[in-house]
């Protein structure tokens, strides 16, 4: 199958001496909820706006359905779009800014009342088309919004940063209503967010961003479980590291002599050679305490342990790093204190060499 | 049923059990009495400068006291003639002007002749004349038999009964006859309402003029104003602050020399005629008239009211977020219908703020017409400024000034509810 959107070696530069997109070569197939995941400046929105139209790739090309699109201008290219504050026109009700793009498209009158009927229900405000703008709550603008870029039934649809400007739990609340009509309607979406929680909880796909390159496409999980650089696994999820250097390497696995001292059997993720610097990287949840295990086992003083309710967070004195993060989960078994020293210990599986 | 309504009807009381309502006022008071001294000295600068003033020139417009003050008695007997029995007053009128003209105080009689010249030219000369001649008689102290007859034989104009008509226009103590003049009517000798002689009809023409010239100076300032204010409000701020001197420029510089350069560029053998002709485009004898005119009103009233339009419109585009009109792209609409229906409309505030500041300063507009206008490009504020210092004629004056305060008030009205006062955003 012709993939849906394709983005062929973009690179794109707003001054002719940075880069803020490298090379970039991403597939989305349709349907499918990508989401383009990386810190500020790292070149996930002008992606974005190369792909609605108001950025010109300074090289490369973007093909719609296998149609280039770089020469169509972004109001003959029918992508619907989420601004980042909304971009509601004030001076027209919340049925007139729904109405405008069926307007502009020259669609029957009653054809478009009933659309923007069918788009307001769907958002859960069709009490509301009678009012403007300013007097709709922050979520209810931004289901406005996300109406208005569903209502003229584009197959793509685009998302700068939707939620950033509501409240946390309103947040989580409109992350999973996206989530749900994306899988109603069955449209491709391109969200763009700096918040890994809520990529994590809407996408099929992530593209994680750095520095104007994609460091890792994928999903979810595989994005959590096994981050590919140091930059994914520090990005995604809570993340501890240690350095050293790798002293032997044995098929999927390596050896690695901590900067602190000790060794650890980790996964060979991104070293090649003897010798190399390494980052290791170990999550939170898949450290032990206390349990006798074989390989890789370190004693740790206890700094800090904070309650959180269905798990005890422990921030640890571990092989000379003193954010080592341990998640337990409470049992009612927590049998050490601030102070104590403790055995902690991890499978090789579960940490990985990374680059440094 | 009884008991609630009876809870709702309770007076609220705070913990101290002061009712609420008290207590609040106490509280607000000490801030309002604090706010009300913060604007109490700009207050009585307002009213002394601003309202007194106004209510002074409304009232002079219609006031005709002073005349009254000089011939009471002469007014008073005037009444009881009958027009349509006798030809001429009678006897008692002509004795109370008689003893009024000779014993009166002579600065008020001179200011009371001004006033009897704008009923009828004539006045002037023949109250002075008169007046001389009846101090001569009191001095002799000449036994007069009849006043009628005295009168008439010191100047035979006492005997043309249009004077003795004129008179009954001065005889209220307030007149509307300012008002009519301003708008070139007078009365007759029957005191009916009639348009002014042709070689009189003035300030219809002017008032017509005055608003053409205004709805022109707005409409160009608007159709300059709008690029140069989307401009600044979308330039990098290192082009747009450059600009904005430019923009205001003109403020730090004296409206006189502005207005004299205009002189210097529109006249006949000025800049502009000088280039075209230079150019080849215009034969030296066909050099364009654009100054002592109205074009040259309207180019120099343009220019110098284009920063009272660009900056209201500035203010409002500045804050037009620019994903307003990519979002309207995006849903579709091509460059044109995305300035119409979603940029246009937001600038609506600046637009009529700048429209109606450019217009109720262009319809009273002074300095500029008067240097550059010759003598078909006056405005209204000419005449006011004329009758003010020439001719002295306050009560004219303080009528068309109410007229043009009370179009502003008309125009302003009509604003307001067509557009709405509070969409309206000066910056």
């Amino acid at each position: 199958m012709e993939d849906f959107v394709k983005f062929e070696r973009i690179d794109k530069s707003y001054d002719g001496e940075v880069l803020v997109v490298k090379d970039l070569n991403v597939d989305i197939a349709e349907g499918e909820f990508l989401t383009l995941l990386g810190p500020s400046g790292s070149g996930k929105t002008t992606t974005l706006m190369m792909l609605a139209g108001f950025e010109t790739p300074t090289n490369g090309e973007i093909f719609l359905k296998g149609t280039p699109i770089s020469k169509i201008a972004p109001y003959e290219r029918g992508i619907g779009m989420v601004f980042q504050n909304y971009a509601l026109f004030p001076h027209m009700t919340v049925q007139e800014n729904l109405a405008f793009p069926l307007e502009v498209r020259k669609v029957p009158k009653a054809d478009a009342e009933t659309k923007v009927k069918a788009a307001l229900d769907m958002v859960e405000l069709g009490e509301f088309g009678t009012r403007f703008p300013a007097q709709l709550s922050g979520g209810q603008q931004q289901r406005v919004a996300l109406a208005r870029a569903l209502v003229f039934e584009p197959q793509l649809v685009l998302m700068d940063e939707p939620l950033g400007a509501l409240d946390k739990n309103l947040r989580e609340q409109m992350q999973y209503e996206i989530k749900h009509i994306h899988e109603r309607i069955g449209i491709t979406v391109v969200y763009v967010t700096h918040d890994q929680s809520e990529a994590l909880t809407m996408s099929n796909r992530i593209g994680v961003f750095n520095d104007g390159v994609i460091q890792q496409l994928s999903t979810p999980d595989v994005l959590y479980e096994k981050p590919e650089n140091s930059f994914v696994a520090q990005f995604i999820g809570e993340n501890n590291k240690l350095t050293g250097t790798v002293k032997s390497v044995n098929g999927q696995y390596c050896e690695v002599d901590l900067d602190s001292g000790g060794s650890t059997k980790a996964l060979k993720i991104n070293v090649d050679s003897v010798g190399q610097k390494t980052q290791l990287s170990v999550r939170p949840e898949r450290i032990s305490v206390g349990a006798d295990n074989a390989e890789n086992q370190f004693t740790g003083k206890v700094e800090e342990l904070i309650y959180l309710g269905d798990h005890i967070r422990v921030r640890l004195n571990v092989c000379g790093s003193n954010e080592f993060i341990v998640k337990i989960s409470n049992e009612g078994n927590i049998s050490f204190k601030e102070g104590d020293n403790v055995d902690v210990s991890w499978a090789a599986d579960d940490i990985r060499a990374l680059d440094l | 049923m009884e008991a609630h309504i009876s809870t709702a009807e309770q007076v609220l009381l705070t913990t101290d059990g002061i009712p609420l309502k008290d207590s609040l006022k106490k509280t607000e008071r000490r801030n309002k009495i604090k706010a009300f001294l913060l604007v109490f000295p700009l207050l009585l600068f307002i009213i002394v400068t601003f309202v007194v003033p106004i209510f002074d020139m409304l009232g002079r417009s219609i006031d005709d006291s002073q005349i009254n003050q000089v011939y009471p008695k002469t007014f008073e007997e005037y009444g009881k003639w009958d027009k349509k029995a006798d030809e001429l007053p009678p006897e008692e009128v002509f004795k109370a002007i008689y003893f009024e003209l000779g014993t009166g105080d002579k600065i008020m009689i001179g200011r009371a002749l001004t006033r009897m010249n704008y009923s009828k030219s004539g006045w002037k000369s023949l109250i002075k004349k008169t007046q001389r001649q009846i101090k001569k008689d009191l001095k002799a102290e000449t036994v007069i038999t009849s006043y009628k007859d005295r009168l008439i034989e010191i100047n035979e104009k006492w005997a043309d009964r249009t004077y003795w008509y004129a008179m009954s226009q001065m005889i209220n103590e307030r007149t509307p006859i300012y008002y009519w003049n301003a708008l070139d009517r007078t009365y007759d000798a029957e005191m009916n309402v009639v348009r002014q002689s042709e070689e009189r009809r003035i300030y219809v023409k002017t008032w017509i003029k005055t608003f053409k010239v205004s709805v022109y100076v707005t409409f160009f300032c608007l159709l300059l104003g709008f690029p140069v204010a989307h401009l600044l409000a979308n330039l990098p701020l290192r082009y747009s602050n450059l600009l904005m001197i430019f923009v205001l420029l003109p403020f730090w510089t004296s409206l006189l020399v502005r207005t004299t350069a205009w002189i210097v560029m529109l006249q006949q053998n000025g800049v502009i005629n000088g280039v075209l002709v230079w150019l080849g485009i215009l034969c030296d004898d066909c050099r364009i008239q654009m100054v002592y005119n109205e074009t040259g009103t309207l180019i120099a009233m343009t220019q110098i009211l284009l920063p009272f339009m660009i900056l209201p419109l500035y203010s409002v585009m500045k804050v037009i977020p620019p994903s307003h009109l990519r979002a309207a792209a995006n849903l579709g609409a091509k460059p044109f219908t995305a300035f119409i229906r979603v940029y246009l409309p937001q600038t609506v505030p600046g637009m009529s703020a700048g429209g109606l500041l450019v217009f109720v300063l262009a319809i009273g507009y002074f300095i500029t017409p008067e240097l550059v206008g010759g003598k078909d490009g006056q405005l209204i504020g000419h005449w006011i400024a004329y009758h003010l210092k020439t001719t002295l004629n306050w009560g004219l004056c303080a009528a068309l000034g109410a007229i043009l305060l009370g179009i502003m008030l008309i125009l302003y009205w009509l604003y307001n509810r067509i557009v709405g006062i509070d969409n309206i955003k000066l910056g």
